[in-house]
Formats: structure tokens, C-alpha cells, sequence
């Protein structure tokens, strides 16, 4: 069974999501790996940065 | 002696060109919905009858290897629904087109959840559904032309 910790989900997760928003949501290959990016930084940002909230909020 | 190398290097690019126009057209002709209908049952197979082929293998690594890590997780593949939350599941699940069913029959992934890891593998199968139906829709766009 593959166990992954809670954070590399998260990027697995980001890493797949990103590949296809970015294929599919714009037209040429630089926009494509550009808008992939910015999809992989977000999820990933948003991720640490709500953790962070959550532990402060549980503390 | 220029002149005529010239005109022969303009044929040749004419006549890849007309090779080119003329793949596109063969691709262009048939049934509208093909590559969408494709695309659900097989990750990226929209795009390669379109012959986008990195765009099809990119997507197609992305999808399959969402779904794997899903079911390598053992994580949850819907069959019967009766509540709302594992009636969104299946539809989600059912966007994977092939790998669904195959899973299904193969009796991959597991009946209840039991650990916090087979938790994220149910979303990862859900997610991995409603990406390929992304990717579908994307290849009937291509094909309709309201994307290039």
C-alpha cells in the first residue's frame, strides 16, 4: 500500500491538477507551462499557507 | 542555378505544407464527438486523434498516474450509490471512462475507507474522473476549432 505523508499528497496532488489545467485552460506551449506553474504554486501555497492558519488557530 | 535550388526548396515546403493541411483535414472529417468520446474512455486518446501527441501523453501520464496513486492507496471506487456525497463520488468516478470499469472489474481499491491515506486515494480517483472529463472536453474543443 502507498502511504504518502499528508504534504507530498499535497504536491502529487498539485503536480497532476497543474499538468492538466495547463494543457487544457490555455493555447500555446510557453502559456501552457506558465499557467501549470502559477496552478502548482498556488495549490502548493495555499496548502502550507491554511496549515499554518489551522495550527495558530488551534493553539 | 540559384533560382532553380530555390524553387525546389519552395516545392518541397509546399508539398510538406500540402501534407500537413492535408493530415489535418483526414483528422477534421468524421464524426464530431469522436475525440470527446474517446477522450472519456481513454486518457489523452482525444488528443492523439488529434495528433497532439505531447499534449495527449502529458495528460495521459497525468490522469493514469492520479488514478494508480488512488487506487495504490486504496482508495475507494464507488459502485452503488444511495447518498448524495457517494452519488457526486461515483460521477466523479465515472469520468475515468475505462479505468473505472476495468477497476471495477478487477475489484481494485477498497469497499471502506479505513486509513487516513485511503482517504486522499477516494479523492485522487474522483479528481483523476473530473480532470479527464476536462481533458475530453479540451479535444472536442480542439476539434471544433474553438481552441488551436
Amino acid at each position: 500500500m502507498f502511504k504518502p505523508s499528508h504534504f507530498a499528497a499535497v504536491v502529487l496532488f498539485a503536480l497532476f491538477a497543474s499538468v492538466v489545467f495547463g494543457i487544457t485552460q490555455r493555447e500555446t506551449p510557453k502559456l501552457m507551462i506558465r499557467y501549470g506553474i502559477y496552478c502548482f504554486v498556488l495549490f502548493t501555497g495555499s496548502a502550507v499557507a491554511l496549515s499554518w492558519v489551522m495550527f495558530l488557530i488551534a493553539r | 542555378m540559384a533560382t532553380t535550388g530555390n524553387t525546389n526548396g519552395t516545392a518541397g515546403l509546399d508539398s510538406k505544407q500540402g501534407s500537413k493541411q492535408a493530415a489535418k483535414q483526414g483528422v477534421q472529417e468524421g464524426f464530431v464527438y469522436l475525440p470527446l468520446i474517446a477522450g472519456w474512455l481513454v486518457p489523452g486518446a482525444g488528443h492523439f486523434l488529434l495528433r497532439k501527441w505531447w499534449r495527449g501523453a502529458l495528460l495521459a501520464t497525468a490522469i493514469v498516474g492520479m488514478f494508480s496513486m488512488g487506487i495504490a492507496m486504496q482508495g475507494r471506487v464507488y459502485g452503488g450509490a444511495s447518498e448524495i456525497l457517494e452519488i457526486l463520488g461515483l460521477v466523479g468516478d465515472l469520468g475515468n471512462g475505462l479505468l473505472y470499469f476495468v477497476s471495477r472489474i478487477l475489484g481494485l481499491g477498497a469497499d471502506q475507507v479505513q486509513v487516513t491515506t485511503a482517504d486522499y486515494g477516494s479523492h485522487f480517483i474522483v479528481v483523476a474522473g473530473l480532470l479527464n472529463v476536462i481533458a475530453a472536453v479540451d479535444a472536442h474543443n480542439l476539434r471544433t476549432g474553438r481552441k488551436s
